[in-house]
């Protein structure tokens, strides 16, 4: 039997009385970009909570390969939904953060990852020198750059414009089919996790369960033109009313 | 300007009046005695710099261990916390004398009297910058596996260095006072001793020599702590431009 890279079974978190995950169950494959799309309040945060290991789960386990992680802490890296950057850390400083806290630091790598960013000139710099888009790549290459296997983002892309946004996903897409790794991507964007993703998660309204699973079908790599297909269009009907059923 | 203004006023007024100059000295007359008696002033000047620096310098470990403390230990601070406002309510220069009948002339009353009076600015600002640290940036470092010590060094301090040198402002020019008085419980030198010798005697010229020395050092203080502030908060002051 295949062991998966990330396996979620069958948790569970009350807080107090509020039950906001039951039987929560899922997995990810080693280098595989899986996204979790739910209504907004299921709880989503909580997840990643969860396998953060900021909180422990009630029931269930959570296994990272053949290690259970409920509770710990370290086993992943993060980018959150603002870029997160110490303002009196350089660019360069602040994306060795990720691998500065796990031990060993390694500039060159960072000065590269830096270059193919697109970032090049700004590794001295301090980030509120740096737009709202720049600084979510230094956020995402400072998660990329972390040890840990698997990153998890947390809607990255949704305090963006428009038209940011789409660079961004394309950056991402562009970054992360260079340099393959398990990614677990929260967003309450359609579009967004068809576009980027292998495979999609809808979530039920609270408490949370997986109410639905998508296989994305679109071959890599992917342009943006793949937006205005019909296919893509299909699909992304096809998961809003999944996702609309669960709100009901 | 408005220093030389209220100077020249000062001058202008006294002399017209016909002050006395043992009830208000002119400023020239001020600093011809600061010039002339400088030889002998001097060493109260460095006794008294070498005093608020030894007591500043105890006041800034103390007041930044108690806030590291407190902050790490949250369950002493509901405790700790009132006895430290306590601490600033007891009018010094009724414990002065006490602690020199505890402690006799030495060098620890004077610590005591000093460190009193700088470590709570320090404490306060510390323990609020650490308290104000960015609840998303604390997140993203939990959740990146960061450790507590890691959190606190890498963090929590950091974020905490503006509003810490706005304590350590306060506590440069307190530190001056602190040693002024520290000197009124007896000392061999020191601004303190001669202020006192001067305004028994009426010597209200000296006294002025005294105050201005006083507040020149307090302001020295105060613009070597921006100073350093500038250089390692540098991050920041670019962030204004």
């Amino acid at each position: 039997m295949k062991v998966s890279h990330l396996t979620v079974s069958n948790i569970s978190k009350k807080f107090d009385k509020n039950e906001v995950i039951k039987n929560l169950a899922f997995t990810i494959d080693k280098n595989e970009f899986v996204s979790i799309i739910g209504p907004s309040g299921s709880g989503k945060s909580t997840i990643f909570s969860l396998i953060g290991g900021i909180l422990s789960p009630d029931q269930g386990t959570i296994h990272l390969d053949h290690q259970v992680i409920n509770g710990k802490r370290g086993f992943i890296s993060y980018m959150p939904q603002t870029p997160s950057l110490l303002p009196w850390r350089t660019i360069v400083e602040n994306v060795l953060l990720g691998q500065e806290l796990q031990g060993k630091k390694e500039k060159k790598a960072a000065l590269e990852m830096i270059d193919i960013a697109g970032l090049t000139g700004y590794e001295n710099a301090y980030p509120h020198e740096l737009s709202g888009g720049m600084k979510q790549r230094a956020s995402f290459i400072r998660a990329l750059l972390s040890p840990q296997s698997i990153i998890c983002l947390d809607e990255p892309f949704s305090a963006l414009d428009e038209l940011t946004r789409l660079d961004m996903q394309k950056w991402l897409l562009s970054i992360w089919e260079e340099h393959r790794r398990t990614i677990l991507f929260v967003t309450h964007n359609i579009e967004e996790a068809l576009f980027l993703s292998d495979r999609i998660i809808v979530l039920s309204n609270k408490p949370s369960q997986v109410a639905a699973e998508f296989q994305v079908p679109f071959s890599r790599p992917r342009e943006e033109s793949l937006f205005l297909e019909d296919e893509f269009l299909e699909w992304k009907r096809k998961i809003y009313y999944s996702l609309k059923k669960t709100g009901e | 300007m408005v220093l030389l203004l209220l100077f020249i006023v000062w001058e202008t007024v006294a002399i017209k009046s016909r002050v006395p100059d043992w009830l208000l000295p002119t400023p020239t007359k001020i600093f011809y005695e600061g010039f002339n008696g400088w030889a002998n002033f001097y060493p109260d000047l460095l006794s008294t710099i070498k005093l608020s620096l030894l007591g500043f310098a105890l006041g800034l470990l103390i007041g930044l261990l108690t806030a590291i403390l407190l902050h790490l230990l949250p369950f002493i601070r509901e405790s700790i916390y009132p006895l430290l406002i306590i601490s600033q309510n007891i009018p010094i220069i009724v414990l002065a004398p006490l602690l020199v009948i505890w402690f006799g002339f030495g060098l620890l009353p004077k610590m005591i009297v000093i460190t009193l009076v700088c470590f709570f600015p320090i404490t306060v600002a510390a323990l609020d910058g650490f308290k104000q640290t960015s609840n998303e940036l604390k997140h993203y470092m939990i959740m990146a596996g960061a450790s507590n010590k890691q959190l606190f060094w890498k963090l929590e301090l950091p974020y905490a260095l503006p509003s810490l040198f706005s304590g350590l402002k306060i506590s440069a020019t307190y530190s001056v006072m602190g040693a002024v008085i520290s000197e009124w419980l007896g000392a061999k030198d020191g601004i303190g001793v001669y202020m006192t010798l001067a305004s028994s005697s009426f010597r209200t010229d000296r006294v002025f020599v005294a105050i201005f020395s006083i507040v020149a050092l307090s302001l020295l203080f105060f613009s070597i702590i921006v100073l350093i502030e500038r250089w390692l908060v540098r991050w920041q002051l670019k962030g204004a431009k």
